[in-house]
């Protein structure tokens, strides 16, 4: 600069420091000098409206420090930051990009952001982001009320790690002016304008400062309000202008039709969770003298549900009736089945399948006997294609901790039994399958476990799964005997989980039905055992490692 | 970690010794004494994250190590795993945690079926005070992503410990990150350095369930932000292999058959063995090949002539079979490249004394 020092020109009348203040203070773009540590010496008045934290003697802060030019965002605003060396020391040119691109990477940001979560949670935290990101110093977001008079919030503030939430009684959220409005759908004013003086306590965090401007407006929904949301600027700041107001809409709206579409998806979610719970498979309880452990695994991987499914029903010991009804005494019986179809249609009529028996098996416990009244009540189902094949199985503890496997099969694949020498063997129970005819014709098996030896029941899923080295290949019976034969000694849930592992792996990742297996072993607990049945091929590599290994 | 607790309570409880306890515990599948065994270092005062990362997870280690020298069986392998199972949920139902951070999601990669570590993972950020919910082994990448619409996690955290497993990994990763849940990597398969999870668009990395839990402390983006025109993984080469898989396969089984005399007298279950072993190079390839990296390739390679070194097969079949695949692979240049390393790996491997392999 030339004259400043009034070296060149003795004799004219000399700038004095406030005219060099007047200069600088003129200027639209943001002028900081700092000293080579970042600390601020002196900042114009630009400068401090672009970043009221730009004080001589702090430093600057360190995303508007940044080594030659770019663009960053900061305090809800793009600003284009130059640095030059200025003698010793270095000089930062700030000023505010231009709107037009800005307000466009809004929209964007908007759209990819709102509509990629279904979760009224995650939408309502991507509003309150990118109103601290693009509009103001902190956003909030209040969900319409539940029933108990509680409203969710959630809160971003710029500056702050990741937006907080909470919930707490309407009373407490409608100290904010408008907020009553709003969340009845009302907008008072210029884009919701109120007055700042008036936020209550809950609103800001402990040091924020006094706010300056308060928009509070609703979020609009399919008919009813998704919601309302509230933009604070603190002091340093401008009010909203047109521009911010003309940005505030289009939040706004986009947040609302996310946010009551995600409510509507929640809604259904929450249905369709009721619908399906009794159609998932149940916890598999303790029975005295015996372990349990099953496996499903649905075709319709979103879904979670298929025509596949098992049961377990404890013991009925008949006493305590007094009813009149003579409750029949029964020992614990598992069942496993397969009905005709695929996905929901399927499931729903397997959960029948399961609730029928679990009305019948008050009256009736004889296997045989159950599989004829089950057939019964599928031929008079509505539903077309009751088809229903099934393995049913009775568990008695016998002396010894042996138990006996009473099994009914109903046009299923027989169950397999593992015995302790590590040879597999294929139950002789036969029968038809249930639903198609009026007569079914069943030949019942008992098989006799020993302590330590397994009952297996499969659906075909497993057996007719397409796949292995060739891709085209049907598991088939043989394979899964070998892989049951594999698994001698080990607990059962360890052996079922690992007859999923060999099923899933054969299937490589290709079409697959739904797949269910459910496993009895006689003995209360799985006993230790030194049978080292050592036909260690190479299973899959890296099997054992641990998070706490890759340290290397 | 601290040692304390470890080193410093009652006699016969320090780390070394309850490690070896456990191990031999869970050696015999006596799921009570191991369960009594965590549980009764929790109430002397250790804490459960100690139990569960320096007892069950060391104790896993060995398992693995002594499965691979060939000195445990699968079953007696799996029987144990059962057991540290058994023994993590028993920690789990002693020790209530009261949820004072967010929620997040953990689950393993589609086709990962070692869910151990990752399911200590989920009980290490249940300790730390997160909202947990567990997925389990295998996750499909649609019910994953249904789940994340359904509870609206603020991280998810993925593990996958086979690096065979990658691709599907890297949907995951995206599906995950394109609802804007940002996706937390570990395992081994991410490779020991995270470089595979940076690869794949992972937003963070740890090598530990203890890091992972401080890594999630200091804060995820609350979304995930937007790729910046994401890396473009597999090429021709990796398509190429995956699509014709099985008639690749089927050559290198009847080159094998020709060069490879002992094999006619392989029975069937045999001959599926050594199928599913060529597999697992068909698809140890692709994965190298999907991430463009060859340590990948080579690290599997000398990890299976260790395997099988501990079994009495000759680092030599090794060899042959990569270049057998190296034979089929010939319009293959970066498979090839790949294979002629996993030929010198191997060839490295080999114990010294025997005769030198031929490679040509």
């Amino acid at each position: 600069m030339r004259g400043a020092t009034g070296s060149t020109n003795a004799g004219a009348a000399r700038a004095t420091p406030g005219d060099m203040a007047a200069l600088l203070d003129g200027s639209d773009e943001g002028i900081v000098l700092c000293d080579a540590g970042g600390v601020v010496l002196l900042a114009n008045a630009a400068a401090a409206r672009l970043a009221p934290e730009i004080v001589p003697g702090r430093p600057v802060p360190p995303q508007l420090d940044p080594a030659g030019s770019s663009m960053v965002t900061y305090g809800g605003r793009v600003i284009r930051v130059r640095t030059e060396a200025a003698g010793d020391h270095r000089a930062l040119y700030l000023s505010e990009a231009p709107s037009l691109p800005r307000r466009a990477e809004f929209l964007l940001e908007a759209a990819r952001r709102l509509f990629a979560s279904l979760h009224p949670r995650r939408c309502a935290r991507a509003a309150v982001d990118l109103g601290t990101e693009f509009l103001c110093d902190l956003a909030v977001v209040v969900l319409p009320p539940a029933t108990n008079r509680r409203v969710e919030w959630i809160r971003a503030v710029a500056g702050h790690p990741g937006p907080e939430e909470g919930v707490m009684p309407l009373s407490t959220a409608l100290r904010v002016p408008g907020l009553t409005d709003a969340l009845a759908g009302l907008t008072h004013g210029s884009g919701g304008r109120q007055d700042a003086g008036a936020v209550p306590d809950w609103l800001l965090p402990e040091g924020f400062g006094p706010a300056v401007d308060l928009l509070v407006f609703p979020l609009p929904g399919n008919s009813v309000p998704a919601g309302a949301m509230a933009l604070v600027r603190r002091a340093g700041r401008p009010a909203f202008d047109d521009e911010a107001l003309a940005m505030v809409r289009d939040l706004a709206s986009r947040a609302g039709a996310a946010l009551s579409a995600a409510s509507l998806f929640r809604e259904q979610s929450a249905v369709n969770a009721i619908l399906i719970d009794d159609l998932l498979p149940p916890d598999l309880p303790e029975v005295e003298g015996m372990r349990l452990a099953g496996r499903l695994r649905s075709s319709q991987q979103a879904g979670a549900v298929g025509g596949d499914f098992y049961d377990v029903y404890m013991s009925e010991t008949g006493a305590g009736h007094d009813s009149g009804i003579g409750i029949v005494e029964r020992p614990p019986l598992i069942i496993l089945g397969d009905v005709c179809g695929k996905g929901a249609r399927a499931a729903v009529l397997a959960g029948q399948v399961r609730q029928s028996l679990r009305a019948l098996l008050l009256l009736e416990s004889r296997p045989v006997q159950l599989l004829e009244l089950l057939n019964r009540s599928l031929l008079a189902s509505p539903a077309p294609n009751s088809y229903v094949t099934l393995v049913l199985a009775a568990l008695r503890v016998a002396p010894d901790e042996h138990v006996l496997v009473d099994l009914a099969v109903a046009g299923h694949p027989p169950p397999l039994v593992l015995r302790r020498d590590g040879t597999v063997e294929e139950a002789p129970a036969r029968g038809s399958l249930l639903g198609a005819l009026k007569k079914t014709v069943v030949r019942p098996a008992t098989v006799d476990l020993a302590p330590g030896e397994v009952c297996l029941l499969y659906s075909d899923g497993i057996t007719e799964a397409f796949g292995g080295p060739t891709r085209r290949e049907m598991f088939g019976e043989e394979r899964l005997k070998e892989a049951l034969a594999s698994c001698a000694g080990m607990p059962v849930d360890a052996l079922v989980e690992r007859l999923e592992q060999i099923s899933s792996e054969w299937l490589a990742g290709g079409q697959q039905d739904d797949r269910a297996l459910l496993a009895v072993r006689a003995g209360g607990h799985d006993p230790a055992t030194g049978t080292e049945t050592g036909t260690a091929t190479v299973a899959t590599p890296g099997a054992m490692t641990v998070w706490a290994e890759t340290t290397g | 970690m601290t040692q304390a607790g470890m080193t410093g309570g009652p006699a016969g409880t320090g780390a070394g010794t309850a490690v070896e306890r456990y191990l031999k515990l869970i050696g015999e599948a006596d799921e009570y004494g191991a369960v009594d065994l965590v549980l009764d270092l929790i109430d002397e005062g250790v804490p459960a994250e100690d139990v569960l990362l320096r007892v069950v997870a060391a104790g896993q280690r060995r398992v693995g190590e002594l499965w691979a020298a060939g000195d445990w069986s699968v079953a007696r392998e799996h029987g144990a795993t059962a057991v540290s199972e058994r023994a993590v949920a028993a920690i789990a139902g002693r020790v209530r945690s009261k949820p004072t951070r967010g929620r997040v999601t953990v689950a393993c990669a589609d086709g990962e079926y070692h869910a151990l570590p990752t399911r200590m993972l989920a009980e290490v950020l249940r300790l730390r005070g997160w909202r947990v919910d567990f997925l389990g082994a295998s996750v499909p990448g649609p019910h994953l992503i249904t789940h994340l619409h359904q509870t609206g996690p603020d991280v998810v955290a993925l593990g996958c410990m086979i690096a065979t497993r990658l691709p599907r990994a890297h949907a995951t990763i995206a599906a995950c990150r394109a609802v804007g849940v940002p996706v937390l990597a570990g395992g081994a398969a991410f490779g020991a350095d995270g470089r595979f999870a940076r690869l794949l668009g992972a937003d963070a990395w740890a090598p530990t369930a203890d890091a992972a839990a401080d890594r999630l402390a200091a804060g995820l983006p609350s979304f995930a932000a937007g790729s910046d025109g994401a890396v473009h993984l597999g090429d021709e080469e990796y398509g190429y292999l995956t699509r014709h898989r099985a008639e690749v396969l089927a050559r290198v089984l009847d080159l094998l058959r020709e060069s490879y005399a002992p094999m006619g007298g392989y029975s069937e279950r045999q001959l599926e063995h050594t199928a599913e072993d060529l597999g697992h190079i068909a698809d140890f390839l692709a994965a190298a090949l999907y991430v463009h990296d060859a340590i990948l390739f080579t690290d599997f390679v000398t990890w299976t002539c260790e395997v099988l070194s501990a079994r009495k097969v000759p680092a030599e079949s090794v060899v042959l079979g990569l270049r057998l695949f190296r034979d089929v692979l010939a319009d293959c240049p970066r498979a090839g490249a790949l294979l002629a390393e996993g030929m010198e790996a191997a060839t490295a491997s080999r114990p010294s004394g025997g005769s030198p392999p031929r490679v040509t």
